[in-house]
């Protein structure tokens, strides 16, 4: 009786192991069967999105290519800050993203060997620059889809009850004398010049990367690079200027801005206590609407740090969203993303959602035109003969960089730490992390 | 007589103590509660604690928001589905697993009380990646089937303690009912389940518990392009770049915490006896 | 009986230990080979040999987070244990309002850990920001015991009911007879309670010991590991190793720390029962 037991046990056992053994081909098909018995197309399209403000706006337009098509296109939208780990579990599945992004050349170190080659692609002819598409070598790996500026957001109302108005700022001189003044009439006027910063993860990525980009930017400049493996700092006395006045002039003492999130300082920039708002286009939508401000009130300037000629000097133009085709998708897949990501930029249909709906500039030839006033600001600014600040950010050797160099910020700005921290963290770790990421 | 007079003084100071303590025990839910009522600009870091006023006042619109925005009710629905599933399954395959392997003394039953209690002290972290992969590899990625996984992942604890109960059972009783001509399964319907009812009920409340909550299993098995549970629903009210929809994040937070306490409230004596003697066989 | 019973395997055990295989043996096992192993699915998994091991020892981040979640799970085990034999004291005094105390202390338990680190998030930031603290974000030492004080909130309710039983099951006569004796009662507390509630400590140094060291949902929520995995323990930092890190190194490594990590839980629950259950009094 044990022995028969033992068998039927052990049977058992070699039965459930043999299922999963056997299961990649049995969920393959089971996998695609519902998703192609719906349809009359044979491929579907399963996009990982970035960005959850516009998960609304693609599920749409998701209904509208499948109308339209009969290809099943299904959108899922990470939570934030969960973008990489989603990925990462997702790719693991049997069904897996056909189409998902990367931020730069930084986070395509990753996942390169899940890439497809664009480079024969519709979507790659029709960029409008080369300059948006994620390359090495001929092999394209990923097409910048939007392209976004950021800036100083002025709230010109309270500007002009300062006395001034955004063309009295031409450079960082300029900057530096309005918002000292305002401080020194803070009482009075009743605001303050800049938001506090928010140096906790909800925002420091406004300082640590994209205030961090300006320096990076003029030095590459110098240089005539694009990417370096030990950056030299040439600038960072002058990223000490702007960070010192950001500190000094702001609504709260430089000690209390460890205190503050990204939601307070879009609450005070909201609520009229301060003139100045370091952030991009992207922010556009939570400005303006009911009970905020309206286009009149708003302008973009560019940050001036005092380096270059700064009369000419853009926004912060660029673009860290590329779109990536899954290489290990089945053929068909493949071909039905290819086809749906070309359609989002060529149809009616996809570009006017994307401008008006999501609110995006699209760098390729069809676009239509965005309502968005940051951006029309910044195309004002290029046809004007300014030269756009390129993102250099998505250069930056990884992530652990970006962090440490945040904690030295928010420490010198505390009184915690000195000056001498950050340049430590800004030169000698880039090194150090860049030996790490690819020695 | 002095003694007991001292008594009571010393238990008037703890009855006051304590009510001090139970309002500071009270007090996250009701900021989360005041919260909720605020419109979003009134809710940041520094005046979290402030109470609405007229001008702050947002009425229900954070509750719409947070059930219209991203598919509360659905969420309530699968986690309630899995939870009672899951819940229903453990309790059922496991007492009769356990009964087996009680009343059948082999290798074979040695073997897989041993393996259940192995694999209670088993870091879930241990197997995420290798279960993720088995669960979707057999399609187990809905809310319809994960009870299965968690029936297998939660087998260990409950074998467990069913095991211990089963045990303390008289084999008498079961004999008198197979000599009236009961086949197994009528033994086990109509003797023994009536008498695990007690650890049934503490089996239940104690798994419940974690399935109701957990969040990194259906995160990581759940077919995420259909499904979320409640836990991971609220992580979806933060935007990129930073942005919290604060107001309906703290409506959401409500909403799931509600049901729990208005369902402890009304069960409470069966979670905590369930609770205690689910420690005292543990 | 158990020749009939026997024939009834297939229904009696056999869906439990199919499950079981599914949701625990096989991806056990699987685990533990892949731990050696490149892979980054199961399928296309490469033999690698204890390199894995090698980097994720050397790693750094593994060994801070390891330290912090022993300095953890020390000081909440502590903490937990005797706040909730305090307050199991004294809610066995027959105070006033016994069991509205009992029901408000257990209520946290029911919430889950993920909401529970939100809302603890929101409150201590706004603490930290009206003492004009760095938030939790910036500020190691304020998520570390804000992780000691958020486990404390959810597990002293939970630990004071198991105590309560404990306490209660103490005979009266013994307690009589210790007055009769002059014991006073601090005596009678470390003398008789104590020893006669060994049991019920065994189980809750047990449950708060793995329940810390194997802490995630709340300390995911509540500080996500910030600042720069500061404040990240080893079931965030496996995690972490897992899905935040790309590349096919990644996984073995992760998997190689989940071993490690199942190895220390095993040693602690092993050594940590035979401790207590030796001081146990047989009732």
């Amino acid at each position: 009786m044990k022995k028969a037991l033992a068998l039927v046990l052990a049977g058992a056992m070699a039965l459930s192991l043999a299922a999963c053994g056997s299961t990649p081909s049995s969920t393959a098909t089971s996998g695609s069967t519902p998703a192609s018995g719906a349809s009359t197309a044979s491929g579907k399209v399963y996009y990982l999105n970035f960005k959850p403000e516009q998960d609304q706006q693609w599920q749409d337009l998701a209904k509208v290519y499948t109308e339209q098509t009969g290809v099943p296109v299904e959108v899922v939208t990470a939570a934030s800050g969960n973008y990489e780990t989603t990925l990462m579990a997702e790719m693991g599945k049997s069904d897996a993203p056909t189409l998902f992004q990367v931020n730069g050349p930084v986070g395509l170190a990753s996942w390169k060997d899940y890439c497809y080659d664009l480079s024969g692609s519709d979507i790659y002819g029709q960029l409008t620059s080369d300059a948006y598409a994620l390359k090495e070598g001929d092999t394209v790996y990923g097409i910048g889809y939007v392209i976004e500026s950021y800036g100083l957001i002025v709230n010109k109302t309270l500007l002009a009850e300062a006395g001034y108005t955004v063309e009295d700022i031409q450079s960082f001189e300029d900057l530096k004398a309005v918002a000292e003044d305002i401080t020194a009439r803070k009482d009075e006027l009743g605001f303050a010049a800049f938001t506090s910063a928010g140096m906790d993860g909800s925002s420091d990525w406004r300082y640590k990367t994209h205030l961090a980009n300006l320096p990076i930017y003029f030095e590459y400049q110098d240089e005539g690079i694009t990417s370096t493996d030990a950056i030299k700092g040439t600038y960072l006395d002058n990223y000490k200027n702007i960070w010192d006045l950001y500190i000094n002039n702001s609504t709260c003492e430089p000690s209390e801005l460890a205190a503050k999130t990204g939601d307070d300082s879009r609450n005070e920039f909201l609520a009229g206590e301060a003139v100045f708002f370091q952030n991009g286009s992207w922010e556009y939508v939570n400005l303006t609407g009911e009970g905020k401000f309206t286009d009149d009130d708003l302008a973009m300037i560019p940050i001036y740090i005092g380096v270059g000629d700064e009369a000419n000097q853009g926004l912060c133009t660029g673009t860290e969203n590329y779109w990536c085709v899954n290489n290990m998708a089945s053929e068909e897949d493949i071909q039905a993303t290819l086809d749906f990501i070309n359609w989002c930029v060529t149809s009616e249909e996809g570009t006017t959602a994307m401008a008006n709906e999501m609110g995006f500039v699209i760098p390729f030839k069809g676009a239509a035109e965005s309502p968005n006033l940051f951006v029309k600001q910044d195309a004002e600014m290029t046809a004007a003969g300014k030269t756009p600040v390129s993102w250099n950010f998505t250069t930056m050797p990884s992530e652990e960089w970006k962090n440490v160099l945040g904690t030295a910020l928010t420490a010198y700005a505390a009184g915690t730490g000195s000056w001498d921290d950050v340049v430590t963290a800004f030169v000698d770790n880039w090194a150090a992390e860049y030996q790490l990421a690819n020695g | 007589m002095n003694n007991s007079k001292a008594k009571s003084a010393l238990n008037m100071v703890f009855t006051v103590l304590f009510s001090v303590l139970a309002v500071l025990y009270i007090y996250p839910v009701f900021m989360i509660l005041i919260n909720s009522f605020k419109v979003e600009t009134a809710i940041s870091t520094s005046t979290v604690f402030q109470l609405p006023t007229a001008e702050t006042f947002a009425g229900a619109a954070n509750f719409v928001a947070a059930v219209v925005s991203q598919g509360f009710l659905q969420s309530f629905f699968y986690t309630l589905f899995i939870t009672l599933s899951s819940v229903a399954l453990i309790l059922l395959c496991c007492s009769m697993c356990a009964w087996y392997i009680t009343r059948i003394n082999g290798p074979v039953s040695k073997a897989i009380y041993y393996l259940c209690v192995f694999s209670m002290v088993v870091p879930f972290q241990m197997v995420m990646f290798t279960l993720a992969q088995t669960a979707d590899s057999l399609n187990l990625n809905t809310p319809y089937n994960i009870c299965i996984i968690y029936l297998g992942f939660g087998a260990g604890l409950a074998v467990f303690m069913f095991c211990g109960f089963v045990k303390s059972i008289p084999l008498e009783i079961e004999e008198a009912a197979t000599i009236d001509g009961c086949n197994p399964l009528q033994t086990y319907g109509l003797i023994v389940l009536p008498i695990l009812k007690p650890t049934l009920i503490s089996v239940a409340i104690l798994q419940a518990m974690w399935v109701w909550n957990d969040y990194l299993l259906p995160t990581l098995v759940l077919d995420i392009r259909k499904y979320r549970t409640i836990s991971m629903l609220i992580q979806y009210f933060r935007g990129s770049y930073g942005r919290v929809e604060m107001g309906p994040m703290m409506a959401c937070i409500l909403l799931t915490i509600l049901p729990i306490i208005v369902f402890y409230l009304f069960c409470q004596k069966y979670i905590i006896e369930g609770v205690v003697a689910g420690a005292v066989k543990g | 009986m158990q020749k009939t019973l026997k024939k009834y395997f297939p229904i009696f055990v056999l869906p439990t230990l199919a499950a079981f295989t599914i949701g625990f043996i096989v991806p056990f096992i699987e685990g533990i080979y892949l731990s050696f192993c490149k892979f980054t699915t199961v399928n296309n998994a490469k033999w690698v040999g204890i390199s894995n091991y090698v980097t994720a020892l050397k790693d750094e981040s593994f060994m801070y987070s390891f330290w912090f979640t022993v300095a953890f799970t020390v000081v909440s085990t502590i903490t937990i244990n005797l706040l909730a034999f305090a307050v199991a004291l004294v809610l066995t005094r027959s105070i006033k309002g016994t069991n509205f105390f009992r029901t408000v202390f257990f209520m946290p338990n029911l919430i889950g850990g993920i909401v529970l680190g939100y809302i603890w998030n929101i409150l201590i930031n706004c603490v930290l920001s009206l003492v004009e603290q760095p938030l939790l974000g910036l500020n190691t030492p304020a998520g570390y015991w804000g992780l000691i004080i958020l486990m404390a909130w959810q597990q002293v309710g939970y630990m004071m009911i198991i105590y309560i039983a404990g306490l209660q099951s103490v005979s009266p006569d013994l307690l009589e007879a210790a007055a009769i004796d002059g014991a006073n009662s601090w005596q009678t507390l470390v003398k008789i309670k104590l020893p006669m509630v060994m049991s019920s400590v065994t189980i809750c140094l047990f449950l708060t010991l793995t329940n810390s060291f194997k802490l995630f949902d709340q300390n995911l929520s509540l500080t996500g590991g910030e600042p720069n995995h500061a404040t990240e323990m080893l079931a965030l930092n496996i995690y972490n190793t897992f899905y935040a890190r790309s590349g096919p190194q990644w996984k073995g490594i992760g998997q190689a720390k989940a071993v490690i990590f199942f190895v220390v839980v095993v040693i602690i629950a092993l050594v940590q029962l035979k401790a207590t259950s030796s001081k146990e009094v047989q009732q």
